[in-house]
């Protein structure tokens, strides 16, 4: 399975995700720059996490709307996988291709450790790799990851089971409605996720709970 | 050139927490009867020109593709 990585200014996960896929699926990913009209073929794209243009005007807003979205929007159309992890979550819902909004934590701090995660739906392309209801560790570290979508829009997503990750166990670090921490479209070939799976993935990070996740997307056997 | 005002806000509703902390520091410094703070952002623009109604289907256009998120947020336009 091949995959890409998108760059943007600003953004700083972007080598932590480029050594996650390439240890994972044992091929390093390609680079995408945000001014890319064109992306290569692959299976999985992802926009990792960090502060795209500083977090002018609202997180993810400015980056939603440089050419490489449009590209990435045409990706997704023809059922190509989507990941956004943190700013790339913001970003996808900026893009409007995920509902919602991700508005500053309620506690208006930064919040930067390890939460737990429930996986809601084990079901996607992402998560068939987890066991339904298990509960995971993660790592989080964002300002702006208050999940916020309108009633009829959640009720909507809960049916179709698009809510994939919970904060379990009273770990909800930003106020987040539903304890929502991931959410995918309806066709379920894009995710977008507050915490950082990515982080998680080999003993030196002190846990590989988030390597299902990548072994899911890049369908590798888990390991 | 013609100078527009967009003024965004959070729709009824939707939970502001700077908002909320802005209102509990205000009570804070001593203002009493201080009811719900609410925070939203204003944006000035000029713009070349001078037909009005262009400059506001222009600038509703701006703030539907970029200045609000219309998920969470209101706009308001004001052409001088």
């Amino acid at each position: 399975m091949k995959s890409a990585v998108v760059q943007l200014p600003g953004l700083n996960r972007d080598r932590d995700m480029v050594d996650a896929l390439t240890k994972i699926s044992g091929h390093a990913p390609v680079t995408v720059w945000q001014t890319e009209t064109e992306i290569p073929d692959v299976d999985l794209i992802v926009i990792p996490g960090g502060f795209s243009y500083g977090d002018y005007l609202r997180c993810g807003a400015i980056a939603a709307r440089m050419p490489v979205m449009q590209a990435i929007r045409e990706k997704a159309e023809q059922g190509v996988k989507v990941l956004g992890v943190c700013n790339g979550f913001q970003i996808l819902v900026e893009a409007g291709l995920l509902p919602g909004a991700l508005m500053r934590n309620t506690s208006l701090r930064f919040v930067c450790k390890e939460v737990l995660l429930e996986v809601v739906n084990a079901d996607t392309d992402f998560t068939r790799a987890y066991g339904q209801g298990q509960v995971i560790r993660c790592p989080v570290a964002h300002h702006d990851g208050n999940y916020f979508v309108d009633d009829a829009t959640l009720s909507a997503m809960e049916d179709k089971r698009q809510i994939v990750f919970r904060y379990a166990g009273g770990t909800n670090p930003n106020g987040s409605l539903s304890d929502i921490a991931g959410v995918i479209n309806a066709r379920g070939n894009v995710l977008g996720m507050m915490p950082h799976p990515e982080n998680l993935i080999e003993a030196a990070h002190g846990g590989t709970d988030g390597r299902a996740l990548f072994a899911s997307a890049l369908d590798v056997i888990a390991a | 050139m013609i100078k527009a005002r967009v003024t965004v806000t959070l729709k009824n509703g939707v939970l502001d927490p700077q908002g909320k902390a802005i209102e509990g520091a205000l009570s804070s410094l001593g203002f009493d009867g201080v009811g719900h703070v609410r925070q939203g952002k204003v944006f000035d623009i000029e713009l070349d020109g001078a037909d009005k109604a262009k400059a506001e289907s222009d600038i509703k256009a701006m703030c539907e593709k970029l200045l609000a998120n219309t998920v969470i947020e209101n706009y308001t336009v004001a052409i001088d």
